[in-house]
């Protein structure tokens, strides 16, 4: 039998799915973890991002944040949080994965800030609105576009990365993988490579949820002038 | 609170310890050996099929937005989800950590260089034309020279993930300094093999990138002057 078929097989079994420790608690885990990690991530990002895009200070900040995350390999900080006052389990693993979610979050926030056009700000200002209003009526309304992409990114790549939380006995979709290797491939080949489909299959999801999330929260007008260059541009800056 | 000054206070387990490196050089430099030619390999490979695949998607209009769709969505699968494909075939060993990160190295790559090559002025394009250029005198003389600070772009970020991304490879066993960090959690949390892999690792992406950014001065002198 080629892994192929094994993993049909391993999927069709109903007790994998519902076994304590089968694919809907892992399922369960895995989301949410990556909610708790996407959600702090937010809490930290969107009030420094739309801040720094605010006064246009910080623009080297937001860079050398994406740069130095990209190059801490995840399994390193996975395992070094548990080892501070966080403590070993759930509470380390979702500071780990929402330091995965900042780079994103931080680099959409401060450029859709900083793409308004300089005429709309300064038009605001004329008519009389106080730097908190232009924030939260003219600039925040206008960077919304590249607030929801920078969530689906931060989603995506959180609950990707999620899935090494089984290194460290975090739980998740992970662990069927890792089991599998566990069993060596010619035995356990088709649970590894049903567990990859899993991870695949739910990160792929996830992007796809999100897309259409942002499609729906950008408005008409936006659309068709964002859709090229706009997020080329955030994606360069999240280094994907 | 007690319980945190006790925690930092354990003399058993400090963050950094010399006594551990020494103890331990021959297993942590084999490591580091394995790690470097793991992501030099890696990035070189990707890179030989890379630029042709983004030469390709330049020529070829129709085909840029396929290339560019398909690396999209193969960059979405998470790194582990890629291990699982890919060991039930290749099986446990180096072939897989490698076909594993030539794949997203490749991804990084093609956009920067497809990006590079269309940042080429038109005008320049025509001049060259008009100047007898062929389309391969014009690709390797006047268009891939001009796209030269996209392409190191590409390489620098493939490189720097690449290195972050090998550790995965203790999945199978296989994860350079990855085995020091993984082995040191598994070693009741022994702090000081575990930042001793993780200070080797960012180390090593800083030299490389450092490396690759000389590389780069050195081979675009036409930029140094607008850049100082």
């Amino acid at each position: 039998m080629n892994p192929v078929q094994q993993a049909v097989v391993w999927l069709n079994d109903p007790l994998n799915w519902t076994n304590p420790g089968g694919i809907l608690d892992r399922l369960g885990e895995h989301v949410s973890m990556s909610a708790a990690a996407v959600l702090l991530g937010c809490l930290v990002a969107w009030p420094l991002g739309l801040w720094l895009g605010h006064t246009g200070r910080g623009g080297g900040l937001v860079v050398l944040v994406s740069n130095l995350t990209l190059s801490v390999p995840t399994l390193a900080l996975l395992t070094i949080l548990p080892l501070t006052f966080l403590g070993f389990g759930r509470p380390a693993v979702v500071v780990a994965l929402a330091v995965f979610a900042v780079p994103p979050l931080l680099a959409n926030a401060y450029t859709g800030l900083r793409q308004v056009d300089p005429q709309t700000r300064e038009a605001a200002r004329g008519m009389g609105m106080t730097g908190v209003q232009v924030l939260g009526r003219v600039e925040l309304p206008l960077a919304v576009p590249y607030l929801a992409a920078g969530f689906r990114t931060a989603a995506v790549q959180v609950v990707a990365t999620a899935a090494l939380a089984t290194f460290v006995n975090g739980g998740g979709l992970g662990e069927i993988i890792r089991f599998g290797f566990g069993l060596s491939i010619a035995v356990g080949g088709g649970q590894i490579l049903a567990g990859g489909l899993l991870v695949a299959g739910l990160a792929l999801g996830v992007e796809l949820l999100f897309a259409f999330v942002e499609r729906l929260v950008t408005p008409r007008p936006l659309r068709r002038a964002r859709s090229g260059a706009g997020r080329r541009a955030a994606d360069a800056v999240t280094g994907s | 609170m007690s319980f945190r000054l006790s925690y930092r206070a354990d003399p058993g387990n400090p963050w950094f310890s010399w006594q551990y490196v020494r103890d331990n050089s021959d297993t942590v430099l084999a490591a580091l050996r394995d790690h470097t030619t793991l992501t030099l390999r890696a990035v070189l490979i990707a890179a030989l099929i890379a630029v042709p695949l983004a030469v390709l998607a330049y020529w070829f209009r129709p085909l840029t937005g396929p290339i560019l769709a398909l690396t999209g969505v193969l960059y979405t699968v998470p790194s582990l989800a890629l291990f699982a494909f890919i060991a039930p075939y290749l099986g446990i060993g180096v072939a897989t950590v490698l076909s594993v990160v030539v794949l997203y190295a490749l991804l990084v790559i093609v956009r920067n260089t497809v990006a590079g090559l269309n940042q080429v002025p038109a005008e320049v394009r025509e001049a060259a034309e008009g100047m007898g250029y062929g389309r391969w005198g014009r690709l390797l003389r006047v268009e891939l020279p001009l796209a030269l600070p996209g392409i190191l772009t590409g390489l620098r970020l493939a490189t720097v993930s690449t290195v972050a991304l090998v550790t995965v490879g203790v999945v199978i066993g296989r994860g350079g300094l990855g085995q020091i960090i993984f082995a040191g959690f598994q070693n009741n949390l022994y702090k000081a093999q575990i930042m001793t892999g993780t200070l080797l690792c960012v180390l090593l992406a800083l030299v490389l990138d450092l490396f690759l950014l000389g590389v780069g001065r050195l081979l675009t002198p036409w930029l140094r002057g607008r850049a100082g």
